[in-house]
C-alpha cells in the first residue's frame, strides 16, 4: 500500500488533467466544427428557437400529435413511463388514451391506430412519430385545417425521412418540422 | 420491420468484422510491439510516468499487481466522494445542482469506479458539469483496469514460467492512451456532427409551438458519450442514457454507439488469440460467446417485435412491436437487441425502458446479467470466461480421468478454490441482496414502480445489474435512498473485485507452475467439444442458481398475462 499511495494519487492527477480536461477539450474544438458550434442542431422559424431532435408536446387538434410523454416533453429532465407490460394501471391509461384519440378523429377505426400513439417514449422526448401515426391523423388535420386530404398527405410525405441509406431501421416523421409546414400551408 | 431487422443485422455483422483486425491492434499494442501511433503516445506516457514518479519496466507479481490495482481504485473513489458531495460550490455548476448526500456520493463513486454506473441520479439535475467530467474521467480508467487485469492474465498464460508478468501502471495508461482515447475522438466527433452537444453552457429555454415553456438540457455530452461506450461503462450524460434523443440523435448514431460497446469486448477475444498465438482458442471462446448470446437475442427481438398482448387485445395496430419505452427513431427490433448487447456486454447503457419491456425480454436481460460472461466487459468478460474455463476443464478432466491442465499447467485444489469462490459469489450476491430487499418490505415496497410480480422483478435486477457491474436498471425502482444506494455500493464493490483478483491469481499461480508439454494424452482445450463442455458448465451453474428466482419475477408476470 505505502509503496503504490503518492505513484498512484501522482499518476490520478495527471491522468485527470489529460482526460478529464484536454480530451473534452480537443472534443469541444472539433465540435466547434459541427452544426450549430457543437449546441444542438437547431430549426429557427418566424423568430422562434427550436432543436430539432428534442421532441414537443403536441396535443391540440390542428397538429400532429406527437406521442405520449411521461415528463410532459420537459427536456429539463427526461424520462419514460417504467410502467410494466401487465401493469393494470399502466394498461387502464393506454386504454384512456385509445379512447381519447377516437373521439379526437372521428372516422378512424381503432384497428388503424399504430401502438406508438398510445404508448410513451423511453426518453419522453422523442421528436419523432412513425409514418402509420401520420396518415392516421391526416383525416382530423384536414377537417380542422378546411384542407384537402391529399394535400395533407403531400406534406407528410416530403417531410419523411426514409431508413438510413434506404436500408437500415424505420422510417419516420419528424413531428415539429411537419407541424412547422403544416403552418406554412 | 424488414429495414429494421437488416440494420439489426448490418450492425452485428461490421462490429464482428471489425473487431479480428481491432483484436490485433491491441495484442500489438500489449506485447509492446511498434504500432502506427507510437510517436504521439510514447512522449505522453513518459511524461504521465515521469511525473508521477512511476518506472513503467519495472516488472510485477500478482500480487503487487492487485495491490496497485487496489491502491489507484481507492484513491479514485476517495476523489470521486469528494467531488460529488462538493459540486455544488465546486466550479463548473452553471443549472445550480446541489451537492449530493453521501450514501448518494458513496453509491455512484464505487459504481463509476467499478466500472459499474448504477446511477440512482438524473444527469440533468443531479450533477454538474464537473462532476460529469470526473466520472468520464473514471469512465476510461475503470475501463483500463478491467483491460490491464486481463491483460495480466494474458501475461501469465502465454509465459512458460514466469515470475513476473508486466507493470500494472503501464497496461492501465496504455490502455487508454493507445486504445480507448483514440476510439473516444473518433465516436465523439460523429457524435457531435450528429447533432449530440458538446458545451459548456446551462439549460436552454424555448417556448414550443403550442407556447409551453420548457427548458433544455445541453453540455459536454459527446465526450462522455463517446467513451460512455467504448469503456463498457454506460452511465449516461441524461437520465434516459441513449434513448434521450441529445445523446443518441439518429439510427446512425445508434449503429455507431451499438458498434462502440461491442467492439472492445469482441476485439479482447481475438487479442487473445493473437497474443497467446491461439488463434484457435479464441475461436472457440468467440464460439461459445456467440452462442450464448444469440440465444438471449434472438427471442428477445421476437418477443418486442412481436409487442404486449395485453395492448392487442385494446385492438390497436401492433405492427410497431412493443414501443412502451421505445423510441420511434430505433424501433422494437434495434432496441430489443441493444438490450441483450448492453446486459451480456457489462455497458448497462440504454435505448428503450428495460422495465416496460416485455416479461420474458426481461429475463433474457437478467439472464444476460447472470451468466455474465458472454463477451462481457471491457476485459473483465475474458476473465469471467477465464473462471468457467478453469471449471470446465476440471470438470471434463474428471470425467476422463486425466488430470486437469489449461495451456500446460495443472489446475490443483488452490485454484479450484478460488474458482469456485468466484463463481459463487455472483449468485450469491444476487440472491442474498434481493432476498434481504424482499425480507423488509416496510422500506422496500414503496420503491417499487409496478405491483406484483413485475414489482419483484424491479428488485431482482437491480441487484442483478449491481452483481454482474452492468449499471442498466428496471428505473421505474425509486433507488436514491439510503436502503438501494448502500446495499448495492457494497455488493458493487465485492462483485467488481473478487472477480478480478480471482482470475488474476489464479493465472499468477498457474504462471508459477512446471510447464508441462502437451502430449496425446492432453485434454484440447481448443476444440468445439470443449467449447460445448464450457457452455455446459455456465448453463448449469446459471440454471442452478437462478432459475427459482426467475420463476417468483419475469416467468410467473408472463403466465399472469396470458
Amino acid at each position: 500500500m505505502t509503496t503504490n499511495i503518492f505513484p498512484a494519487i501522482k499518476l490520478t492527477i495527471v491522468t485527470l488533467i489529460f482526460f478529464g480536461v484536454v480530451y473534452p477539450a480537443m472534443i469541444w474544438a472539433i465540435a466547434q466544427l459541427a452544426p450549430n458550434n457543437g449546441q444542438g442542431k437547431v430549426i429557427n422559424a418566424d423568430g422562434k428557437k427550436y432543436y430539432a431532435n428534442v421532441g414537443q408536446k403536441f396535443t391540440e387538434d390542428k397538429f400532429f400529435w406527437s406521442r405520449p410523454s411521461a415528463v410532459e416533453y420537459n427536456a429539463a429532465g427526461s424520462g419514460g413511463s417504467n410502467k410494466g407490460p401487465s401493469n393494470p394501471e399502466y394498461l387502464a391509461i393506454v386504454q384512456a388514451r385509445i379512447d381519447t384519440f377516437l373521439v379526437h378523429n372521428p372516422g378512424i377505426d381503432k384497428k388503424d391506430i399504430p401502438v406508438e400513439l398510445v404508448t410513451a417514449s423511453g426518453s419522453g422526448l422523442d421528436p419523432d412519430i412513425s409514418l402509420k401515426a401520420a396518415w392516421v391523423q391526416v383525416k382530423r388535420i384536414a377537417a380542422v385545417r378546411k384542407a384537402s386530404e391529399d394535400k395533407i398527405i403531400e406534406l407528410v410525405n416530403a417531410n419523411t425521412e426514409k431508413p438510413l441509406a434506404g436500408m437500415f431501421g424505420p422510417g419516420k416523421v419528424n413531428v415539429l418540422s411537419l407541424n412547422l409546414a403544416l403552418e406554412k400551408l | 420491420m424488414k429495414t429494421e431487422i437488416l440494420g439489426v443485422v448490418a450492425m452485428y455483422a461490421v462490429t464482428i468484422l471489425m473487431a479480428i483486425p481491432f483484436g490485433k491492434y491491441i495484442a500489438k499494442v500489449y506485447a509492446g510491439e511498434k504500432t502506427l501511433l507510437d510517436s504521439v503516445f510514447n512522449p505522453l506516457e513518459n511524461l504521465f510516468f515521469r511525473i508521477s514518479g512511476i518506472d513503467r519496466k519495472a516488472e510485477m507479481n500478482w500480487k503487487q499487481h492487485m495491490a496497485a490495482l487496489l491502491t489507484v481504485n481507492f484513491v479514485w473513489f476517495l476523489l470521486g466522494m469528494f467531488v460529488l458531495m462538493n459540486q455544488d460550490w465546486l466550479p463548473l455548476n452553471p443549472d445550480g445542482n446541489p451537492g449530493q448526500t453521501a450514501d448518494l456520493a458513496f453509491n455512484i463513486s464505487i459504481s463509476f469506479v467499478v466500472n459499474c454506473n448504477l446511477q440512482h441520479y438524473s444527469g440533468e439535475s443531479g450533477v454538474s458539469y464537473l462532476s460529469q467530467l470526473f466520472l468520464m474521467f473514471l469512465q476510461f480508467v475503470s475501463a483500463a483496469t478491467g483491460m490491464a487485469a486481463a491483460v495480466i492474465l494474458f501475461i501469465a498464460l502465454k509465459e512458460r514460467t514466469a515470475e513476473k508478468l508486466g507493470n500494472f501502471y503501464n497496461l492501465m495508461v496504455i490502455s487508454c492512451t493507445r486504445i480507448l482515447l483514440p476510439a473516444s475522438i473518433l465516436v465523439a466527433s460523429i457524435l457531435a456532427f450528429n447533432g449530440t452537444p458538446m458545451t459548456f453552457e446551462g439549460k436552454d429555454s424555448i417556448v414550443t409551438m403550442q407556447g409551453d415553456t420548457v427548458a433544455v438540457s445541453t453540455g459536454p455530452v459527446a465526450a462522455f458519450v463517446a467513451i460512455k461506450h467504448l469503456g463498457t461503462n454506460g452511465g449516461g450524460f441524461y437520465g434516459t442514457n441513449s434513448a434521450h434523443p441529445l445523446e443518441n440523435p439518429n439510427y446512425l448514431t445508434n449503429m455507431v454507439e451499438m458498434f462502440s460497446q461491442m467492439i472492445i469486448p469482441l476485439a479482447m477475444i481475438f487479442a487473445l488469440g493473437f497474443f497467446l498465438k491461439r488463434k484457435k482458442m479464441a475461436w472457440m471462446i468467440f464460439g461459445v460467446m456467440t452462442l450464448g448470446f444469440l440465444v438471449l437475442c434472438v427471442p428477445t427481438i421476437t418477443w418486442e417485435v412481436q409487442g404486449n398482448p395485453a395492448i392487442a387485445h385494446m385492438g390497436v395496430d401492433m405492427g410497431s412491436g412493443a414501443m412502451e419505452g421505445k423510441e420511434t427513431r430505433f424501433g422494437s427490433a434495434a432496441s430489443g437487441f441493444w438490450s441483450i448487447a448492453t446486459t451480456v456486454i457489462s455497458t448497462g447503457s440504454v435505448n428503450a425502458m428495460h422495465d416496460s419491456t416485455m416479461p420474458l425480454s426481461g429475463m433474457m436481460q437478467l439472464l444476460a446479467m447472470m451468466t455474465n460472461a458472454f463477451y462481457g466487459g471491457c476485459g473483465v468478460g475474458i476473465l469471467n470466461f477465464f473462471i468457467f474455463i478453469i471449471l470446465a476443464v476440471f470438470i471434463s478432466g474428471l470425467m476422463v480421468g486425466r488430470t486437469p491442465e489449461f495451456l500446460g499447467k495443472k489446475i490443483e485444489g488452490r485454484e479450484m478454490k478460488i474458482a469456485m469462490i468466484v463463481a459463487l459469489l455472483h449468485p450469491l450476491m444476487i440472491l442474498a441482496g434481493t432476498a434481504l430487499a424482499a425480507a423488509f418490505p416496510e422500506i422496500t415496497s414503496a420503491n417499487l414502480n409496478n405491483p406484483g410480480f413485475h414489482g419483484f422483478s424491479e428488485m431482482l435486477y437491480e441487484y442483478t445489474s449491481s452483481a454482474a457491474n452492468n449499471g442498466s436498471g428496471f428505473e421505474g425502482l425509486g433507488d436514491n435512498n439510503p436502503w438501494w444506494n448502500i446495499t448495492t455500493g457494497f455488493v458493487l464493490i465485492l462483485s467488481r473485485f473478487i472477480p478480478i483478483i480471482g482470475p488474476v491469481a489464479i493465472a499468477g499461480l498457474l504462471a508459477n507452475k512446471k510447464y508441462i508439454p502437451e502430449s496425446a494424452g492432453t485434454l484440447r482445450t481448443d476444440s468445439a467439444t470443449f467449447g460445448m463442455m464450457v457452455m455446459a458448465v455456465i448453463i448449469i451453474i446459471t440454471a442452478l442458481s437462478f432459475f427459482p428466482s426467475l420463476t417468483l419475477g419475469p416467468i410467473a408476470e408472463y403466465f399472469s398475462m396470458r
